[in-house]
């Protein structure tokens, strides 16, 4: 990273971002032809996708189909060699930093949970609140009534109203990943990523979530990469799915599942 | 106020602010500068374990600020002795000796109270800025920043050796005979050089409660727990790591200008890698993360550490060893820790 553009990153962060995004057309994501490879591997090739606002859209595609580079591109972590990524009309996410990225309202959840073990749940989503975040700031800090109260609602929605007080390290495996959602959800994202978010859940805990990223949709644009067929089953609107790094079929889950294309490809096996 | 401490960690903060006050009138002189040093350390130990404790920095550099500031004072202090010295020169004996004929410029302003309280505080702070801005915007980490203040340290030692860096070569500053006009071996400026200790001891202790619970401390420990995260979550750690180092060199450089006219001494050996390295063991041996343990650590450590000297002066630094490593395996979470499982199962 160059010395201007750290300057440039330091300077813009822990700063509210507000407004700016401009979904005038509906749309709140745009990827148009993106390709990246590593090493001569063609990760993406020609990726182009859509998503709406308040959409909840679910990505499928066998392993090395380009999922995760596809989230990376989207969150700055990896750049593009073509193609172009919009957040809303204007924002052009391949000249923003991670940082930038995650302020300009894109919240990333991934795999594994990484939630502040030594504090309390709600401490947790405490940190996680968009709000000025720097130093002296922080030192000053009170919560306000109506602060509490979306901590509060927050904790309700995902499920752990009754342990906001415990250690977020003795929380379940299932109630790390809610907190972590939480979490994301305390940014005030305008899009979400989920990296498969039901990973080693528990089938009670895998249903728990379906109805809680079914309340989220329509509030959030939500983007939810998962290999749980039955977990897509339950909450599938529309499904992208992914195979070597483009688009093969897109449309509502039953379409999908009866197209012969993805059967071959993915499903059949 | 009710935010920091409850009902009985107020009246406990009482008590020692009216010990602090009562006990040094019913101590020998000898207990007095003892327990006065010792606080100085205490003070020390709570600023490395705002860093490290909370933050999961750990430095092995905190001696050299505490040098600094010790230093600083030291500078003054040569200034107060006047003409009344070997040499009986307006100089400070060693530059006599070197042949020097004027102050250098390091000198400038030394003869005033408020300019070497100034320096104490903003020569420490400063430094520790540059070096931690430098240190974690390029995201030294873990035991490489370790070693980097480790070998800051040492450097900043040699440095302190050399007769020409105008700060009295490897003997230091000592003979001091007055501070503020006060003469300095009275037992009633012992007696006010302690009590002013033990209230900045209180003190550092009222303000490291009062960041560690607020969001700030909050933020800290998810930086030690989480680092990424709390990026992620859109704080700038690298703002966060440079303020908590810089402040937590300040009160180092605080506890050194009060560790010197108490001691009567100051030289480059408090620089040596070896006694920052003391100071990490009584923090870790106190009770990392916690306020009040650095504070038994570094009592329990030098209390042992003057008896030990006068009794076996050559079994000290195995004693010291030893303690360490059973610490570490039984005591994980220091004395404090200790204190704390030991009340839980009372419970």
């Amino acid at each position: 990273m160059s010395a201007a553009a750290f300057a440039n990153e330091s300077g813009t962060l822990g700063r509210i971002h507000t407004g700016e995004l401009d979904t005038t057309h509906g749309a709140v994501l745009y990827l148009e032809d993106i390709s990246v490879s590593f090493d001569g591997f063609k990760a993406l090739n020609r990726l182009s996708l859509s998503i709406d606002v308040g959409e909840l859209r679910c990505v499928i595609g066998p392993n090395g189909a380009g999922k995760t580079t596809m989230m990376d591109v989207i969150t700055g972590k990896t750049r593009p060699d073509e193609g172009s990524a919009y957040f809303g009309q204007t924002i052009d996410l391949t000249r923003m930093t991670e940082g930038q990225i995650a302020h300009a309202g894109i919240g990333r959840k991934f795999q594994k949970p990484t939630i502040f073990e030594n504090h309390s749940a709600f401490e947790n989503l405490e940190l996680a609140m968009k709000a000025d975040k720097r130093v002296r700031r922080a030192l000053f800090a009170r919560l306000s009534g109506a602060e509490r109260d979306r901590i509060a609602e927050t904790l309700r929605l995902i499920r752990l109203a009754d342990a906001a007080d415990r250690t977020a390290g003795l929380l379940s495996h299932g109630q790390k990943q809610w907190l972590e959602i939480g979490m994301l959800l305390m940014q005030e994202p305008r899009l979400l990523l989920l990296d498969e978010p039901v990973a080693g859940m528990s089938d009670d805990e895998t249903e728990r979530t379906a109805e809680l990223f079914l309340s989220l949709a329509g509030k959030h644009s939500l983007v939810v990469v998962e290999h749980d067929m039955a977990f897509i089953a339950k909450i599938a609107r529309q499904v992208t799915v992914l195979h070597e790094g483009s688009v093969l079929a897109e449309g509502p889950m039953a379409e999908v599942q009866a197209d012969p294309r993805v059967v071959e490809v993915y499903l059949g096996r | 106020m009710s935010r920091l401490y409850g009902p009985s960690g107020w009246a406990a903060l009482g008590i020692a602010a009216v010990l602090i006050a009562v006990l040094p009138l019913f101590l020998s002189s000898y207990w007095v500068t003892l327990l006065g040093k010792i606080m100085c350390y205490a003070i020390v130990a709570v600023a490395l374990d705002l860093i490290w404790g909370y933050c999961g920095i750990l430095s092995l550099g905190h001696g050299l600020f505490f040098a600094l500031g010790g230093y600083a004072m030291g500078m003054y202090l040569m200034r107060q002795i006047g003409r009344e010295g070997q040499y009986q020169s307006e100089l400070p004996d060693f530059m006599v000796f070197l042949d020097w004929k004027e102050l250098p410029w390091q000198w400038w302003n030394s003869d005033q109270f408020w300019w070497a309280a100034l320096l104490a505080v903003a020569v420490p702070g400063i430094l520790a800025f540059a070096f931690g801005y430098a240190a974690f915007r390029s995201r030294v980490k873990g035991v490489y920043f370790s070693i980097i203040t480790q070998a800051l340290t040492f450097a900043a030692m040699l440095l302190f050796f050399r007769n020409a860096t105008g700060f009295g070569g490897n003997n230091g500053f000592t003979d001091f005979k007055r501070i503020l006009g006060f003469t300095i071996a009275t037992p009633e400026t012992r007696m006010a050089l302690f009590m002013i200790t033990g209230a900045a001891l209180l003190g550092t202790l009222l303000a490291a409660r009062w960041i560690v619970s607020s969001r700030l401390g909050r933020v800290l420990t998810a930086i030690r727990d989480a680092e990424t995260r709390v990026a992620f979550c859109g704080y700038d750690t690298v703002h966060f790591k440079v303020a908590i180092f810089t402040l937590s060199a300040v009160i180092c450089g605080i506890a050194g200008a009060l560790y010197v006219p108490q001691v009567g001494i100051i030289n480059p050996s408090e620089m040596s890698p070896a006694n920052s390295i003391e100071i990490a063991i009584w923090v870790a041996l106190g009770g990392r993360g916690t306020l009040l343990g650095p504070v038994i650590g570094a009592g329990v450590v030098n209390g042992a550490k003057s008896y030990f000297t006068q009794a076996f002066p050559e079994y000290w630094l195995y004693f010291l060893g030893l303690l360490f490593i059973l610490a570490t395996i039984f005591l994980p979470q220091g004395i404090a820790g200790l204190a704390r499982r030991l009340a839980r199962r009372r419970a």
